[in-house]
């Protein structure tokens, strides 16, 4: 089992109760850039650490908000690539169906194949609701943009012959020519996010890794529709580094300690909502027939987490025992973080793939140094051990 | 049959209310007889606009399609522009008999002036409700309240005299219902995110609408203001305007008798008799 140091490189400062929104209409006049610039620096030096712990390494993007400062996958990607040493670097993800040019986006991500000697990993994603009004794309045909720009990024980064043409629905070229070309033949590895039956067909038809986000344990039912295409597309078992989970975490030497740290990573999932009401469902971002689900259902509580006991709770407002008990958190002791991670991991049938958000919200350094430091002497042997070690990466 | 019949009839065939347009399944209502009344409905849809359309029947023959991708009516691949739709039109108003008098409200109003700029030739007249479409602001400047980012209840100020009106009880209503307004509101979207509620090339072709038309704006309308209203009949070569008191962005669903009459009044002006009476 991989596992990766993930944070959102989150601005906690601007997290104040009189916000209505954290997204989109965040002034950023709440944005000091000295403390932004402390902050990156910070974090960076987390991934490095985490690097020498034997952790690998997730970034990501949002815009206009004050829960993430990373505007750019491949800026942060960049620094990375040159100051870690052997981290394999997921970007998760590229938001490709909000992004107008993927030529830039082959560019950029060959870059970073070449500068961090063939250790990328390229993680696509369609791009959340709320940033659609942000990068003012159309918000219907999401998933066509997501597809056809993947199919391009493919063909450019394999192609070594000189420029080609592509005259698509979307996207349009006249001589796409990519320098450098990837380090990894023939392209780096692919990741797609994925949380229903129908995306995950689509990803396991590529052959890619499929990862999901805190699904908890209904997670299991996305795997085995991934499962059950990937063997007929590839006539072989899904092996389980085509899985990833992502979930929150947070390691101390007594439980305590340990909840205390994972109440502020958990600031991640109590602020994750503050999003201004237009925002949240651009019209043509779900589809026609999930959006009449939610008009019939209008009013009424959104679906929540079934716990073991069958009690419903919300991740915004669980306590961390519970989202222990959802599988959308791993937090306790060594011992104790060991215990759950294997008991997921094996409730899913394998994840070759651990994404963990160990530093979330207002945790700070020393806190973060220190979970950092626990889970990578304490608990990744232990994992490595417990799922067998690093399974061949499937040819896909 | 009435068209109050025809929208509240459950249909048995519901092939019966579908036309071909250029290869096209469009639903349509029609109502009434005479000279052909083309009523291009706005991003909402056909949705509380029985009465509107009843009273129009008075004035002729209606015909009020679904545009591609709203109700039932098809989507083809590849149609993503009011300069799509607007073909479409052109092809319906070659079809019919007569020149017909075009009247469209707001998506509606766009979409008729993209096809009025392409032709007049089976245009009579042109009848525009709290349209849309045209770029007058500055480039960092606005014509339209933008609906995509407030609040449904801020939208609902905005687009009504009186914003109950745009009140809907969800988990009420049937499912086909439901189905038709997840529909609008996505094909809403296609046609009208960006550029927003306008095309950029449209402003400098206005002056290819050479037959009369009437400008007609809800006084009390937040989306696009009666200021905007006068812009764009100064912008027309033969247009009036004229404002509707107590109506907002929809006048012909909240009142229907005032712009239904207004419509009549402008077609009397023109010399076009009313066919089948008065409106009511």
């Amino acid at each position: 089992m991989r596992v990766f140091h993930f944070t959102e490189q989150p601005y906690p400062d601007a997290w104040t109760p009189d916000q209505p929104s954290l997204r989109v209409t965040t002034p950023n006049a709440l944005c000091d850039p000295q403390v932004a610039a402390d902050l990156y620096a910070r974090y960076q030096d987390e991934w490095m650490l985490a690097d020498e712990l034997g952790f690998d390494i997730m970034v990501n993007e949002h815009h206009s908000t004050a829960t993430c400062l990373s505007a750019s996958c491949t800026i942060t990607l960049a620094i990375l690539a040159r100051i870690t040493k052997r981290a394999r670097l997921l970007a998760l993800g590229v938001p490709l169906a909000n992004r107008r040019d993927p030529l830039r986006v082959a560019e950029e991500l060959s870059m970073i194949d070449v500068m961090s000697r063939g250790r990328l990993e390229m993680g696509f994603v369609k791009g959340v609701p709320y940033e659609v009004a942000v990068a003012n794309t159309s918000p219907v045909d999401m998933m066509d943009r997501l597809w056809e720009a993947h199919d391009f990024i493919i063909k450019a980064m394999t192609t070594v012959d000189g420029p080609f043409s592509w005259e698509g629905d979307h996207f349009h070229y006249r001589a796409a020519n990519v320098w450098p070309r990837p380090w990894q033949q023939p392209h780096p590895p692919v990741w797609i996010t994925a949380s229903s039956p129908g995306s995950a067909r689509a990803v396991a038809e590529r052959g890619h890794v499929m990862a999901t986000f805190l699904s908890g344990y209904a997670t299991r039912a996305v795997f085995d529709v991934y499962r059950d295409v990937y063997r007929k597309t590839w006539n072989r078992p899904a092996p389980a580094d085509r899985f990833a989970y992502l979930a929150l975490c947070a390691v101390a030497t007594t439980e305590s300690e340990a909840l205390r740290r994972a109440e502020k990573v958990a600031g991640y999932l109590r602020t994750i909502g503050a999003v201004a009401e237009a925002f949240r469902n651009p019209p043509g971002y779900a589809s026609v027939a999930d959006n009449v689900r939610a008009l019939a259902n209008f009013g009424k509580p959104r679906l929540g987490l079934t716990l073991s006991s069958g009690r419903v709770v919300y991740a915004a407002t669980a306590s961390c025992e519970e989202l222990i008990e959802a599988g959308l958190m791993f937090a306790g002791t060594p011992d104790q973080v060991l215990r759950q991670i294997t008991r997921f991991s094996d409730a899913m049938g394998g994840i070759g793939n651990l994404l963990l958000m160990c530093q979330g919200g207002d945790l700070g350094h020393d806190d973060t140094v220190d979970s950092l430091t626990l889970f990578g002497r304490e608990v990744l042997p232990g994992l490595r051990a417990a799922v067998g070690g690093e399974e061949k990466r499937a040819m896909a | 049959m009435t068209a109050t019949e025809l929208l509240r009839s459950v249909d048995p065939s519901p092939a019966a209310r579908f036309v071909e347009v250029a290869g096209l399944r469009l639903e349509m209502t029609q109502a009434g007889a005479g000279r052909p009344i083309l009523f291009l409905h706005p991003g909402i849809g056909l949705r509380d606009a029985e009465p509107f359309i009843t009273r129009l029947a008075g004035l002729g023959r209606v015909l009020a399609p679904a545009h591609p991708g709203f109700h039932r009516s098809d989507l083809p691949a590849g149609m993503a522009t009011v300069d799509d739709i607007a073909y479409v039109y052109l092809d319906l108003l070659q079809s019919l008999d007569e020149p017909a008098v075009v009247i469209g409200s707001s998506l509606g109003g766009w979409i008729a002036l993209e096809t009025a700029v392409k032709s007049t030739h089976n245009i009579a007249a042109l009848v525009l409700v709290d349209s849309v479409g045209v770029r007058f602001a500055e480039r960092d400047g606005a014509d339209f309240a933008d609906i995509y980012a407030l609040p449904r209840a801020e939208i609902d100020r905005r687009l009504y005299h009186d914003p109950g009106r745009g009140r809907l009880d969800y988990p009420q209503m049937p499912q086909s219902e439901l189905e038709i307004l997840a529909r609008n509101r996505e094909a809403e979207a296609r046609f009208c995110w960006s550029p927003y509620l306008h095309s950029p090339r449209l402003a400098a072709r206005l002056h290819r609408i050479g037959v009369p038309a009437a400008v007609i704006w809800g006084e009390s309308d937040g989306l696009a203001p009666p200021a905007y209203g006068r812009q764009l009949a100064a912008r027309l070569p033969r247009a009036t305007f004229e404002t509707i008191p107590a109506a907002g962005h929809f006048p012909h669903i909240e009142q229907p008798d005032a712009l239904a009459a207004s419509i009549a009044g402008f077609l009397e002006g023109q010399g076009f008799a009313s066919q089948k009476g008065q409106a009511r």
